[in-house]
């Protein structure tokens, strides 16, 4: 499995406070990694820092097989090369309908010319209403957005992200308040995505992160503390330290 | 393409009818081609409504549907109005001093002729030469591609500089502003080589036309219907599709659509120069009109009526922008101009020229308050219940 | 015996001549009759002269009532009096010495003397020198005065005389001061001219450069060969200081060269010469050219029927003949050299004194938009609130002022009221809109905007009902008219001084509401997590209502301070709103500091580009407005900006 991502010795501080301390983390092609950690240990900045919302002090991000560098590309560059990114809170454009998300956020010219003189085709619709059904939201194809549980809405990000086929899908907090019925079938969705991209989970709740039953990473003060399988982190004394204090 | 956006927009279609009822109303009922039941100043006045309307639509894109409060809109309008106005004033003083010279014993020169009417247009502020933006005012093809250009290339400027540096919301919103008063502080200048406070005038007079102005005024009225038309269809289209949905998601949630990888800044600085074209051309309709522009005209305060106006009227919705604005701006010259009648309350006579600011002020408040969809809303509302019945 | 006898003669209607003469000042006049009867311009300096040499006290009265038109002759024996016109229409005639009663006389016997104006100015002249030692200062220093205003050479001599018995320290040096002045322009003496020159160089005074000036004046001459005078400079022509056009109009002015043919001569001379609707064979209906016209005179010109015109060629030749040089008047060059010198040092140090006043100025606008703005620190930075109206709130201030002033005639009192009840009027009214409008609106940035713009245009209006749409008047207290004057090129009004103390007394009071207050911390709590701070036990909504109240009640005195010195009007708030916005905006929201620097920068951007372009203070703000829209591209968040997360999005 070749790298896609590639984050080697990147620093971000903020008024003197570092947030990320040359922080160092790889993920490969078809890969799904949960990334855990405490408060402020970091990884809201470090998914800011990849997606280009904030730009590094010092440090490399390598980006694909031809190791393209991301630094210094707007947020919208890095998401046409392929990475995605999902909020903590679910964000959806909650005037449009499922149908309308959906097309937006489908895999095309995203000049604004094309855009205006853009008309859907047979196929976009089925793509569309695939994606609909795979996220299982095919009953509320037409429905206001606004509408939708807010289970329902975690999905349709989730699903609007799949629409843009990125090669690398980040995902925070997709669990945070859903019913465990609805937690069953994120952790189903997310699964099954890394099975063509990779997918970095980050996440909270340990009993969601065994689910995935995937390597994990953990961040303490902006730098990897460990890294390994769940079994494996959750044994390191460093780990037990921070998480329960000592 | 167009056939299905009509028929998924059967308001499209609707406004256009009233539209087109309208203007052969006034037309009938007009002193140059029908009964003369309406005065050509009123002609003039719904004519300059028209013109409103359509900047406001421009507005209700930027505002409405793409989130963007822009303070600015009447700048662009201005600088349109402005751009039309060079060339009726220059032909017009042309004609004028040409025929005066003539009556002398040698015929006139070319230069005669230029001094002769740097002197007419200029000596108001003591110049008589020609500043360097007057140097096509002899062109109508030019000064009209002007009327487009001009206040798009400053939107495009100001907008690329605004918007390149995330600057957002209220902040935005101030800048625009700041930016309307910068140009009217400039315009105010006689060193501005666009007359300083007198402004340019005699616009209502079309060069070398003799038609009287009940007929001047009825071209465009007609003009003025014609472009609102074209502007409604053509703004409802733009918002009807992908493109609108982009916008729409820019103003919901403009971090969202980036991280879709869409550009934001790009799709904000087209839409902002697309409105400002729209917001000259309303002005260069209007201003021939109106006879007038002078740089009060371009004071921020009127782009902040332009805001209230699609406010009132419901923003998000086109019909709701026209509505808004038809009826505020009316209501409002009627209160101002007098007509409306005084409340005598015993110890004191409300003078609506007085007072209706103030009324107008509090009922924007209130619209802000409690009906922030504008009379657009109530109109979806009551759409809503019908269905509700009929299901 | 000799009093009642005395008292006897002065009763009877025509005086006894015997008696009332030979006073020693009526001795000094008779000596000077003749001069003073014929009163001409021309001859009355040596009568004038030997008044003055008399040294008698008493000469500067005669002098003076001579000057008033008051003195009279009696035409019987030639004696002057002063004399005084009675109800009856007679004249009482009062000696000089004492101004006793000396009589009665009807007009037809008496001659009043009317020095004309020439002669008038010399009485004053030697007036100026009884002036210049009177035992009164105010009269020493009006004496000083005029002679500034209107210096000649005549009054150096006095002025000299003068300065040995000055007592008053200050009259003294400004006598000192004069004399100086008076030797570089008058003495006849050349080394002692330079000395003066040398003596003051680089003084700031206006006055020295007053004087330096005409020293260096110089006339532009024209001549074949390099005349023998005091040569400033020789001007070539074509050069930017003469073109060669202004050359050649000098020529034409000296009659050394024909005028040039203008196109009106040119125009005037084609009609003159209309024969059958052709000029010189030229269809007249043709002549619609500059070229075609020119055509037509030259062929005018070769019928011998118009003047030929001056070619390039000829201007060429002309000028070849012919040297410019700038002469002074001046003849000596010594003087001119060391004036020369001397200014150059003044204007060095002149320019330096109009950087600080460029500087002082520049400060005080600072002052103004920081008290503008500060209300807004409160409201728009650290609450986040977009109060459009806060302009109004400032008017308001001001309005409240103006009221007081109805009621309370002094203006100290009036003000020291005015102050607080301007905050209450304004902190109430902010609460007011706080809680009907703006509570309702928290989070939706855009609607309060919008909301709070509808407030002011009523609040506008409302004004403008009440006190109608001319200026209204804010007078300061007569302690803070005038200014502090520290040289001839830097002074600053006591009232911007007073804004600039007042601006850093409201610095001061927000940092320590903000910091030292259980208020302060309480607004930093609620507007950085409402939730939180309700948790515990803070109630955002007192806390809201209170601080939108004090940046209101602080908008309100900042409005009474600018009232002070701006026009009272229902639209000076909209004056102030944008640049308010502006400076909170570029100073970065959320620091008082910010605040603080955004107004020192815009303030000293728009005094800089006034400097540069004086006569246009419009296009100072457009400048200035270009300049911040560009300043936003480098630092999005202001001048200090809040990093990281906490600043949000």
């Amino acid at each position: 499995m070749s790298t896609l991502l590639e984050v080697s010795g990147v620093t971000v501080s903020f008024d003197g406070f570092r947030a990320i301390n040359n922080l160092s983390f790889q993920i490969a092609d078809a890969e799904l990694r949960a990334v855990i950690g405490p408060n402020g240990a970091g990884k809201t900045t470090f998914m800011d820092i990849v997606t280009g919302k904030t730009r590094p002090d010092e440090g490399h991000i390598l980006w694909g097989d031809k190791s393209i560098s991301l630094i210094g590309m707007s947020e919208a560059k890095i998401a046409q090369a392929g990475i995605g990114r999902k909020f903590q809170k679910p964000t959806v454009f909650e005037e449009q309908t499922v149908q309308e998300n959906l097309m937006m956020a489908l895999r095309k010219d995203r000049a604004p010319l094309a855009v205006l003189f853009f008309k859907p085709s047979k196929t976009d619709f089925a793509c569309v209403e695939e994606l609909a059904d795979q996220i299982g939201l095919a009953d509320a194809f037409l429905r206001v957005s606004g509408e939708l549980s807010h289970g329902q809405k975690q999905w349709l990000e989730i699903g609007m992200l799949l629409a843009q086929e990125p090669q690398l899908l980040l995902v925070d907090e997709p669990a945070a308040g859903m019913t465990p019925a609805e937690r069953e079938k994120t952790t189903a969705i997310l699964v099954d995505a890394a099975k063509t991209r990779a997918v970095v989970v980050v996440e909270h709740d340990m009993e969601f992160v065994r689910r995935l039953n995937c390597k994990v990473t953990v961040l303490h003060e902006g730098a990897v503390l460990a890294e390994g399988s769940l079994d494996h982190v959750t044994k390191n004394q460093d780990v037990i330290d921070v998480y329960l204090g000592r | 393409m167009n056939r299905s956006f009509i028929a998924r927009n059967p308001s499209v279609l609707i406004f256009l009818a009233i539209l087109a009822l309208f203007t052969l109303g006034v037309t009938v009922l007009s002193e140059g081609f029908g009964i003369g039941l309406i005065s050509t100043s009123f002609v003039k006045v719904l004519g300059k409504t028209l013109c409103l309307c359509l900047i406001a639509i421009a507005m209700d894109l930027i505002w409405g549907y793409t989130g963007i409060l822009s303070l600015g809109h009447f700048a662009f309008f201005g600088l349109g109005g402005y751009m039309l106005g060079m060339w009726l004033m220059y032909e017009r003083t042309r004609q004028i001093v040409v025929n005066s010279l003539s009556d002398g014993v040698l015929p006139p020169t070319p230069e005669e002729v230029t001094t002769g009417i740097g002197n007419q247009i200029f000596g108001v502020v003591g110049s008589s030469d020609f500043p360097l933006i007057w140097t096509f005012a002899d062109s109508l093809v030019l000064q009209l591609a002007f009327v487009v250009l001009v206040p798009g290339i400053l939107a495009l400027v100001f907008g690329w500089l605004a918007f390149r540096s995330r600057v957002t919301g209220v902040y935005l919103s101030i800048l625009t502003q700041a930016m309307t008063l910068g140009l009217s502080l400039y315009l105010f200048q006689n060193a501005s080589g666009l007359r300083g406070n007198n402004g340019l005038s005699g616009l209502q007079n079309l060069p070398g036309i003799t038609a009287p102005q009940s007929v001047v005024s009825l071209w465009f009225f007609w003009a003025s219907a014609l472009v609102l038309g074209l502007g409604y269809l053509l703004v409802a289209w733009i918002v009807s599709g992908k493109f609108g949905s982009v916008i729409r998601g820019i103003r919901d949630n403009e971090a969202r659509v980036r991280f879709l990888g869409y550009s934001v800044e790009t799709y904000k600085l087209a839409v902002f120069t697309l409105t400002a074209c729209i917001s000259g051309i309303a002005g260069a309709l209007y201003y021939p009109q109106a006879g007038i522009i002078n740089p009060a005209e371009v004071a921020p305060i009127a782009s902040i009526y332009l805001a209230v106006w699609v406010a009132i009227g419901g923003r998000g919705r086109l019909y709701g922008a026209v509505i808004g604005t038809a009826f505020v701006s009316l209501v409002s010259s009627w209160f101002t101009g007098g007509q409306a009648p005084d409340v005598p309350l015993g110890f004191y006579t409300v003078k609506w020229v007085d007072w209706w600011l103030v009324l107008l002020g509090l009922c924007f408040v209130l619209v802000t308050l409690y009906a922030p969809n504008g009379i657009g809303g109530l109109i979806d509302l009551l759409k809503r219940k019908r269905k509700e019945t009929d299901a | 015996m000799k009093t009642l006898l005395l008292a006897l003669c002065f009763a009877l209607p025509f005086g006894h001549f015997a008696i009332a003469q030979t006073t020693p000042v009526q001795d000094v006049l008779q000596s000077q009759r003749a001069l003073i009867e014929k009163s001409s311009r021309r001859t009355i300096g040596p009568a004038i002269d030997a008044l003055v040499a008399s040294g008698l006290p008493q000469m500067q009265t005669v002098l003076e009532i001579w000057q008033a038109k008051e003195m009279w002759q009696r035409k019987a024996d030639g004696l002057f009096f002063v004399a005084t016109k009675n109800a009856d229409g007679t004249y009482t005639l009062r000696n000089f010495e004492s101004g006793a009663d000396v009589g009665t006389a009807a007009s037809t016997d008496l001659r009043q003397l009317k020095p004309n104006s020439g002669v008038r100015a010399m009485i004053a002249t030697a007036l100026v020198q009884f002036q210049l030692s009177d035992p009164d200062p105010a009269k020493r220093a009006d004496a000083l005065n005029s002679i500034s205003r209107d210096p000649q050479a005549a009054l150096m001599a006095p002025l000299r005389a003068s300065v040995q018995g000055e007592t008053d320290p200050n009259i003294l040096s400004r006598k000192i001061r004069l004399e100086r002045l008076m030797t570089m322009a008058y003495d006849t003496s050349v080394p002692n001219r330079v000395a003066a020159i040398i003596e003051m160089s680089g003084d700031l005074g206006v006055d020295f450069r007053a004087t330096l000036n005409p020293i260096l004046s110089t006339t532009r001459v024209l001549a074949q060969t390099q005349p023998d005078a005091n040569i400033a400079q020789e001007v070539i022509a074509g050069s930017d200081a003469l073109t060669r056009k202004a050359a050649y109009a000098l020529l034409v002015a000296a009659g050394d060269a024909p005028a040039e043919i203008t196109a009106d001569a040119r125009d005037a001379a084609l009609q003159a010469n209309i024969e059958g609707g052709r000029i010189a064979g030229f269809p007249v209906a043709q002549l619609s050219t500059e070229a075609a016209r020119d055509r037509a005179y030259d062929a005018l010109v070769s019928g011998d029927l118009a003047r030929p015109r001056v070619t390039q060629a000829d201007i060429d030749a002309s000028l070849a003949n012919f040297r410019f040089f700038d002469v002074y008047t001046e003849p000596s060059q010594t003087v001119t050299t060391a004036a020369e010198d001397a200014l150059a040092a003044s204007e060095t140090r002149v320019a330096i004194s109009q950087a600080a006043d460029l500087g002082l100025d520049a400060l005080s606008l600072a002052s103004i938009y920081f008290l503008a703005a500060i209300g807004l620190a409160i409201t728009f930075g650290v609450m986040g609130v977009i109060n459009m109206a806060h302009g109004e709130f400032i008017m308001m201030g001001a309005y409240t002022g103006y009221v007081v002033q109805l009621f309370v005639p002094n203006h100290t009192a009036s003000i020291l009221i005015a102050v607080p009840l301007a905050f209450a009027v304004t902190f109430a009214a902010g609460v007011a809109l706080e809680r009907l409008v703006v509570r309702w609106l928290y989070h939706r940035p855009l609607e309060t905007l919008l909301a709070t713009f509808g407030v002011s245009i009523a609040l506008q209006q409302l004004a403008k009902n009440i006190f109608g749409t001319q200026a209204r008047p804010l007078t300061s207290p007569a302690w803070l008219d005038g200014a502090w004057t520290i040289n001839d090129v830097v002074s600053i009004s006591y009232i911007r001084i007073a804004i600039f103390i007042l601006a850093l007394l409201f610095l001061a009071l927000f940092l320590f509401i903000m910091k030292r207050t259980r208020l302060g911390l309480e607004t930093r709590a609620v507007t950085q997590n409402p939730k939180m701070a309700a948790s515990m036990g803070i109630n955002p909504d007192r806390v809201n209502m209170l601080t939108f109240g004090l940046g209101s009640g602080i908008a309100g005195i900042a409005g009474v301070a600018i009232g002070l010195f701006a026009k009272v009007t229902s639209e000076m708030g909209s004056d102030y709103i944008v640049q308010s916005f502006m400076t909170v905006v570029v100073g970065g929201v959320g620091n008082i500091w910010g605040t603080l620097a955004g107004a020192a920068m815009i303030g000293g951007f728009q005094k800089g580009v006034e400097f540069l372009n004086p006569s246009n203070t419009l296009a100072a703000q457009t400048y200035m407005i270009i300049f911040i829209i560009i300043f936003i591209q480098f630092r999005p968040r202001g001048i200090i900006a809040l990093k990281g997360r906490a600043a949000g999005d």
